[in-house]
C-alpha cells in the first residue's frame, strides 16, 4: 500500500515541479527545457518501480526497472556481443550501403526530368509499403549472419533517401541556376556547389527516417534466423524462456542506440545545414 | 496524368529488370531439378556446382534455364507467378463462393485490416488529444514533446513481443490487442506532430480577432484552431495509416500469430513456400495503397467542402 501512495506522491511531486518550472520566469531557458523532460522521465520510472513493488506483479511479466538495471549491469558482456551483432555489423553497415546507393541513384535519375517524373509517385508509394516483410526472403538469400540483415537495411532505408534526396536536388530556385550559369559553371560545378548543398535539409530529413528504420530492419531480420547473438535474437530466445529483464535490458539498450544514432544524424545535419532557417537561434 | 507515361516506363523498366534477375536467381534450384529429371548438367552434382558462378552455370546450360521461370519453390518468383498466386488466393476464391476461406488472402487481408484500423483509431485519438494538451498547456509542451520524439527513435519490434507477453499476462486473450497497441504506437507521432503543427496554424492576429469577438476559449478551439488544422490532419493521417499498417505486420511477424498477411509471410517462409510469401507482400502493399488513396480522396473532397481547395 505504502508503495501506492509512493507512487501518487512522485506523480504529484514530479508534475508539481514541472508546471512550477514551465511558468516559472527561466521556462525559456536551456536547463529548464532539459530539466523538465527529464523530471518526467524520472517520475515515470519511479512510478513503474513503485506500482510494481506495490502491486507484487510477478518479474515475469513486467520486471522492476530497478531489476532491469541490475541485469543490464550485470549482462554487460552479452548485451555489447549483440550490440555489435545487430546494430555495428548489420544496421550501421547496411544504412552506409543503401544511403550511398540511394545518394548515387539520385543524383543519377536526376539527371532525366523523365525519370524523375516517373519515379517519385512509385519511390513515395514504395517508401509507405511494409517492407519489413521482405525480411524472410532476404535471410534465405543470404544466409543467417549479418549480410542479410544489412541487405534488409538496405532495402529499407534506400527508398526515403532516394525520394527526399530527388527532391532535395530540385529545390534550389530557377533564379539560383540561371546566376550559376551566368558565372558559367559546369554540371558538376552547379551541383556540387548549389544544388547538393541546398538539397541537404531533404537529405538530412531522409536520412533521419532510415536511422529508425534500420534499427527494425536489423531487429526484425534476426527473428527469421541469426547466429547466436543479436538483439532480435536475443529478444525472441528470451521471450520464450521468461528470462524478461533481460529482454527488457535489450530494449533499453536498442533505445539508447536508435536515440544515439538519431542524435548522431541530428547533430551533423546541425554542422552542415548551419545557413538553414529551422536550424537558426 | 502528365506523369502516367513516366511512371508506366519505370514500371515496365522494373519488371523487366526482375524477369532478368529471375534466371540467374534460379538457376542452381532449376538445374538441381533438371539433373534429376535425367539430363544433362554440366558440372555434375549440386555440391559441385555451388563452386561455379552462376554466369558460368548458366552459359554452360542454357538449354535448362528456361526451367527457372515455372519453378514450384522458387527463390525468386517471376511476376506473372505472383500475379498467378495473388488470383489463386482472391479472385477465384470468390468465383468459389467461398471469399474468406482461411486458404484465401482476403480472410488474413481482413484480419490484418481490422487490426490497422483499431490501432490507427487509437494512435489518431492519441495523437489528436496528445497535440491538444501540448498546444494549450506548456507544462504537457515541455514534458511530453521531448519523449514523443525520443519514443520514435526507439526500435518499437524490440517491444513487439514483449507487448504480447503483456496482453496476454494480463488477460487479453484477442490476438488483436497487442497487434493494435504496436499499430497505435507508430501511427500516433506523425499525428501529434501534424496536429502540433495545424493547431498553431492560426495567426496570432486571428486570434486576437476572436478575442475581440468574446469567443470563449472552447469556441476559438472549435472555431479556428480545429478548422485551421485539417490539413494538416489529414497529411498527417496518410502517413499514419501506412506507419500503422506497417505496425499490424510487425506485430503478426515474430509472434507466430496464425491469420492477417504477416502471418501468411511468416507461415511462407517457415513451410518453404515462396510464393505464399511473395502473394502476402503485395496483398499488403494493394492495401497499404488502397487505404492511403482513400484517405487522399477524403482529404481532397473535405477540404474542398471547407473551401481550403480550388
Amino acid at each position: 500500500m505504502s508503495w501506492l501512495v509512493l507512487a501518487c506522491v512522485v506523480w504529484a511531486a514530479g508534475w508539481g515541479a514541472n508546471i512550477a518550472l514551465a511558468r516559472g520566469a527561466w521556462n525559456a531557458t536551456r536547463l529548464v527545457r532539459i530539466a523538465v523532460p527529464v523530471i518526467f522521465g524520472l517520475t515515470i520510472l519511479v512510478m513503474w518501480e513503485a506500482l510494481v513493488r506495490g502491486f507484487g506483479v510477478s518479474p515475469v511479466i513486467l520486471p522492476a526497472p530497478s531489476a532491469v538495471a541490475q541485469t543490464f549491469v550485470a549482462s554487460l558482456g552479452t548485451l555489447w556481443v549483440d550490440f555489435q551483432q545487430t546494430v555495428i555489423k548489420g544496421a550501421l553497415r547496411g544504412f552506409v550501403i543503401g544511403a550511398a546507393a540511394a545518394f548515387v541513384a539520385a543524383v543519377l535519375i536526376d539527371r532525366s526530368a523523365f525519370l524523375t517524373r516517373g519515379l517519385l509517385p512509385i519511390g513515395n508509394f514504395v517508401a509507405a509499403l511494409p517492407i519489413v516483410g521482405i525480411a524472410p526472403v532476404l535471410v534465405n538469400w543470404f544466409g543467417f549472419d549479418w549480410q542479410s540483415k544489412a541487405a534488409v537495411v538496405v532495402v529499407m532505408v534506400f527508398f526515403p533517401i532516394l525520394v527526399n534526396t530527388v527532391q532535395g536536388l530540385n529545390e534550389a530556385s530557377a533564379m539560383q541556376r540561371d546566376l550559376m550559369r551566368t558565372y558559367a559553371a559546369g554540371y558538376w560545378q552547379t551541383l556540387l556547389r548549389l544544388r547538393l548543398p541546398a538539397a541537404m535539409p531533404f537529405i538530412f530529413n531522409g536520412l533521419k527516417i532510415a536511422t529508425t528504420l534500420a534499427l527494425i530492419g536489423a531487429i526484425v531480420a534476426e527473428y527469421f534466423g541469426s547466429p547466436t547473438r543479436g538483439m532480435g535474437f536475443r529478444i525472441s530466445t528470451g521471450v520464450g524462456s521468461l528470462s524478461i529483464d533481460l529482454v527488457w535490458a535489450e530494449i533499453a539498450v536498442a533505445a539508447l542506440a536508435g536515440t544515439a544514432f538519431y542524435g548522431i544524424v541530428a547533430g551533423i545535419e546541425k554542422r552542415v545545414t548551419f545557413w538553414h532557417p529551422s536550424q537558426r537561434k | 496524368m502528365r506523369s502516367l507515361l513516366p511512371v508506366l516506363t519505370v514500371l515496365a523498366v522494373i519488371v523487366g529488370i526482375w524477369y532478368l534477375a529471375v534466371a540467374p536467381m534460379n538457376v542452381r534450384v532449376a538445374l538441381d531439378q533438371a539433373e534429376r529429371a535425367g539430363a544433362e548438367v554440366m558440372p555434375e552434382g549440386s555440391v559441385p556446382r555451388r563452386a561455379v558462378s552462376v554466369w558460368r552455370l548458366m552459359a554452360q546450360n542454357s538449354e535448362h534455364v528456361g526451367l527457372g521461370y515455372a519453378l514450384e519453390r522458387p527463390r525468386l518468383p517471376t511476376p506473372a507467378q505472383v500475379g498467378g498466386e495473388l488470383w489463386r488466393t482472391t479472385g477465384e476464391m470468390i468465383q468459389k463462393g467461398r471469399p474468406f476461406s482461411k486458404r484465401g488472402l482476403i480472410y488474413h487481408g481482413w484480419i490484418t485490416l481490422q487490426s490497422t484500423l483499431w490501432g490507427f483509431l487509437l494512435g489518431t485519438s492519441l495523437g489528436i488529444a496528445g497535440a491538444v494538451a501540448i498546444v494549450y498547456s506548456r507544462t504537457a509542451d515541455l514534458s511530453l514533446m521531448p519523449w514523443a520524439i525520443i519514443s520514435q527513435t526507439i526500435p518499437i519490434v524490440a517491444l513487439a513481443p514483449m507487448i504480447i507477453v503483456l496482453t496476454s499476462q494480463v488477460g487479453v486473450e484477442s490476438r488483436g490487442v497487442p497487434k493494435a497497441i504496436i499499430s497505435a504506437y507508430l501511427c500516433f507521432f506523425p499525428v501529434l506532430v501534424g496536429m502540433v503543427k495545424g493547431l498553431r496554424a492560426p495567426q496570432p492576429s486571428e486570434l486576437d480577432l476572436l478575442r475581440t469577438y468574446n469567443a470563449s476559449g472552447l469556441q476559438s478551439f472549435l472555431m479556428l484552431r480545429l478548422p485551421a488544422s485539417v490539413p494538416y490532419l489529414f497529411t498527417s493521417l496518410k502517413v499514419g495509416i501506412a506507419a500503422a499498417l506497417v505496425g499490424t505486420i510487425v506485430g503478426e511477424l515474430p509472434t507466430g500469430a496464425i491469420s492477417g498477411l504477416g502471418a501468411r509471410i511468416l507461415i511462407g517462409d517457415q513451410f518453404g513456400t515462396p510464393l505464399a510469401i511473395w502473394s502476402a507482400l503485395f496483398a499488403a502493399a494493394v492495401l497499404a495503397g488502397t487505404l492511403v488513396s482513400l484517405l487522399d480522396v477524403t482529404q481532397r473532397v473535405t477540404l474542398r467542402r471547407m473551401g481550403m481547395q480550388a
